[in-house]
């Protein structure tokens, strides 16, 4: 029986799958690696780092309240102030360490409350809902030098989410609920296409993802099953394998859903927790994953739009405002809750509802594109993020 | 390439094993029959509840729930599961129609004009209503106007609501004065959504030469176009239920200046003559009309193709069947190469029919369309589907098309012989090559996916 690599090298292709190894190294450094995970559905930043230190925050959030660093099931202690999630044991080994930081009370320009227009606004990197049909890291592509003749950048996803979608090509893998097609089909179709450069490439590529991937993937079996959170997790797995590839992409972005908690949103342990949890479990995959890697690599972690500060009827929260976002990864100058907090007291909120956001998110993603993908910052606020003269780079996220 | 191939492939949604027999008489002919008016609707098409109808009974449901769920957390979610019956029912009607119809041209027209005019179901509660939009403002205008297609399209509930333009509120409007009299922490205002896309995807295109203060202002000049009774606060009730309603309480009044032009008619008569002006501008001429190049011609069409259909365009006021009988007559659609790489949709559809199958169990289709990346009524955006290969042609989207007809070609089994197939459906396009590799292969079986993963199967 024929493996992949085999038919991969059988009909003289091989040349072509692997280009043309001595032209094909990467240069300058695009050793930097960057993951973007976007997590629709408006997470509730007060979960993922409570600030148990606030006067407010045990009144305000009642029965979300998480109980404090030390009690049991209580928060792990970021600073005097907050406290993670504790279902996120994985990120928190990472803060230790100096590898990650939190962003709080950030948001995007995006002030209204729907999903649909948030993601669209955090994605297309402007001030104005479908404002353009590209994506913030796609146009920042043009800047980021990649392996010659492939993608430096794919989306694990079923369909190029908005951020990467625009004029840069860009590459996708999304796992499969179908029966791979037998080896014998496979080397047929090779043969059959190889006068047809378009279909012949393409074929070489999409062999090439799916050996790295894995043939009798985890991750297909999960997806054949339907259990989103294990998927995830697997998900991190197989993007780690990407971004080691030799020549392979280096920017990779996913995405995870489900936190939209208008209902029973749980505290310690409950519907957010195990969604947290799932979280977590994808980025230990991940790092563990990318071995050495993970010293070059920034994980920005983000959401559209945050949660109400209070319960609802409903003991769970709303569509709010200000959020947190996560960094994560060998290359993040960590250990730290980077925020000008707002506090919680009433005249404090936004709206009298919502964490007033005090960051922009812009900042945050145009301090990781100019310092850890080395991108000039003058391109980055004409091209990649217009309309952004408000929002200054945070320039000490990354370690250098 | 014989033109009867060309006309069931390129300009249809695929033969089915009999089609070129027919197509081969007078190719010219029987496409320009298909552009005489709408053909009889398909039975499972004309049966469709009214979209003014599901929309107040989801609408409604989606009300009661959320007053249920302030009650008791885990109310039955009810809502979901009849929008899901509604879209399953719709892309079902969709997809049967597009397999058996005779009229696969008009189809293929009916297809594209709802993807120029998108609306996407990832956005509530148009997946209930997605299919019945195509039916209602698409369907029965594609072969006449531009401009009553346009206003079919805009005044239709699904569009208004997709964009939200029942929340457009004209600040010097009554309602709007009084609204912002009473609140001052909040103000209420328009929504420029649907402008902005009027101008920038459905008429004039991104380049067209409008500036943001037209879009502001087109958002004044169409404040009050609205849906009746769809409120789920209840509020702005006037109205048939479900259907368009133009509301005069939120309506900007004045004179209004766009494109250079003054408008100084009351009402929703305002909105229609900009809309009519913005009809016949050369730029939403050549704007169709590199759209309609570029799906039957080529991603980069020519430009001798593209004057031809904005000149015809211009000269009769856009009627759309005087644009398709020149791009019918224009040899550059009948170059005998296939220069057009199947959207995922024309590749399932044409897989359909080509083995003359209607689909039995509609989520087989879906399922299909979303490994795809091609979700049925769910492009995601206004914008629509992209029509490029530079969009469709990535390498996980090939793999993922092998692995589909992998599937299909499981289910035919040995039932059907590949090489009679393609005789038959491909005609003298059947390149030689591929039919020696099939009539090689190990199995029928595996005879079949290499025929429908081949490029000659997969372009058009």
């Amino acid at each position: 029986m024929l493996n992949r690599r085999d038919v991969l090298q059988s009909v003289g292709l091989a040349a072509l799958a692997g280009g043309m190894p001595g032209l094909a190294v990467a240069t300058t450094k695009s050793n930097a690696r960057f993951v973007l995970i976007v997590l629709r559905g408006a997470v509730d930043g007060l979960a993922v780092a409570a600030p148990y230190g606030d006067p407010n925050y045990k009144k305000t959030r009642g029965e979300l309240a998480i109980p404090k660093p030390g009690a049991s099931d209580g928060l792990l202690k970021l600073d005097g102030l907050f406290g993670l999630h504790p279902s996120l044991s994985k990120v928190y080994e990472s803060f230790s360490a100096g590898e990650a930081s939190i962003v709080h009370a950030v948001a995007s320009p995006y002030r209204e409350r729907s999903h649909f227009d948030g993601q669209d606004m955090l994605e297309n990197g402007g001030t104005v809902v479908g404002g353009t049909r590209d994506g913030w890291l796609n146009r920042a592509l043009a800047h980021v030098d990649g392996a010659a003749g492939s993608e430096t950048a794919i989306a694990l996803a079923q369909n190029t989410p908005l951020v990467l979608r625009g004029d840069n090509s860009v590459t996708s893998w999304a796992p499969s609920k179908l029966p791979d097609a037998d080896d014998s089909t496979l080397l047929r179709l090779q043969r059959l296409y190889a006068d047809d450069e378009f279909f012949a490439t393409r074929l070489q590529q999409a062999l090439r993802s799916q050996e790295i991937a894995g043939e009798q993937s985890m991750l297909d079996a999960a997806a054949k099953r339907g259990n989103d959170a294990q998927q995830f997790a697997e998900l991190m797995t197989s993007a780690a394998r990407f971004l080691t590839t030799p020549d392979g992409p280096t920017i990779a972005v996913a995405e995870l859903a489900g936190w939209d908690t208008h209902a029973n949103q749980g505290a310690s342990g409950g519907a957010l927790a195990n969604r947290l949890a799932a979280l977590d479990t994808g980025l230990g995959n991940l790092r563990d994953g990318l071995g050495d890697s993970w010293k070059r690599t920034v994980v920005a972690v983000v959401t559209e739009f945050g949660r109400t500060v209070r319960v609802n009827g409903t003991r769970g929260t709303d569509h709010g405002t200000g959020t947190a976002a996560l960094l994560i990864g060998g290359a993040v100058n960590g250990g730290k809750v980077i925020t000008d907090w707002p506090g919680l007291g009433k005249n404090d909120l936004y709206a009298g509802r919502d964490l007033l956001p005090t960051t922009d998110i812009r900042s945050v993603f145009k301090g990781v594109l100019a310092d850890h993908l080395e991108i000039a910052p003058a391109f980055i606020d004409r091209e990649v993020f217009p309309d952004s003269a408000t929002a200054r780079p945070l320039r000490d996220l990354i370690t250098t | 390439m014989s033109k009867g191939v060309i006309a069931a492939s390129r300009f249809g949604l695929g033969a089915r094993p009999d089609d070129l027999k027919t197509t081969k008489h007078n190719p010219e002919a029987w496409l320009l029959d298909q552009i005489q008016g709408p053909p009889r609707l398909h039975d499972e098409i004309q049966r469709l509840p009214d979209s003014a109808a599901v929309l107040v009974a989801v609408q409604d449901l989606r009300r009661q729930e959320r007053e249920e769920k302030n009650k008791d957390p885990d109310a039955a979610k009810t809502y979901g599961r009849i929008v899901r019956r509604h879209y399953t029912e719709q892309t079902n009607a969709r997809y049967r129609a597009a397999a058996e119809t005779d009229h696969p041209f008009h189809e293929r027209l009916v297809h594209f004009w709802s993807n120029h005019f998108a609306i996407s179901a990832d956005k509530q509660p148009i997946p209930a209503i997605a299919g019945l939009y195509e039916k209602e403002a698409i369907r029965p205008n594609v072969s006449g106007k531009f401009i009553d297609l346009l206003l079919a399209a805009e005044k239709h509930p699904a569009m208004i609501v997709y964009l939200d333009n029942q929340r457009s509120v004209g600040p010097a409007s009554p309602l709007g004065k009084r609204a912002n009299r009473k609140r001052k922490d909040r103000e209420i205002g328009l929504n420029e959504n649907l402008a902005r896309e009027i101008l920038e995807l459905h008429t004039l295109g991104v380049h067209g030469g409008y500036t943001q203060q037209d879009v502001t202002t087109l958002a004044k000049v169409i404040t009050g176009w609205s849906v009746g009774g769809t409120n789920d606060r209840g509020q702005f009730a006037a109205g048939v239920p479900g259907t368009f309603e133009f509301r005069e309480t939120i309506h900007e009044p004045g004179a209004h200046k766009i494109l250079g032009k003054r408008y100084a008619q009351a009402g929703m008569k305002q909105g229609e003559a900009v809309l009519r002006d913005l009809a016949s501008h050369p730029s939403t001429a050549r704007f169709i009309s590199t759209k309609l190049a570029r799906h039957f011609v080529a991603d980069d069409p020519p430009e001798s193709i593209i004057d031809k259909l904005t000149t015809v365009f211009l000269r009769t006021g856009g009627d759309l069947a005087a644009c398709y009988e020149v791009l019918i007559k224009s040899e550059e659609a009948w170059l005998t190469v296939y220069n057009k790489y199947k959207t995922p949709h024309d590749f399932v559809v044409s897989t359909l029919r080509a083995f003359n199958h209607s689909p039995g169990n509609p989520r087989f289709i879906t399922g299909a369309l979303d490994l795809m990346g091609q979700t049925p009524y769910r492009p995601g955006s206004p914008a629509g589907w992209p029509d490029t290969a530079a969009h469709w042609g990535g390498a996980d989207a090939l793999y993922k098309r092998i692995e589909w007809s992998n599937t299909v070609s499981r289910i035919v089994g040995s039932r059907v012989n590949p090489v009679d197939l393609g005789d038959a459906i491909l005609g003298d396009a059947f390149n030689p090559e591929t039919r020696k590799a099939i009539s090689r292969a190990d199995s029928l079986q595996q005879g079949m996916t290499l025929f429908l993963a081949s490029p000659d199967f997969q372009r058009r």
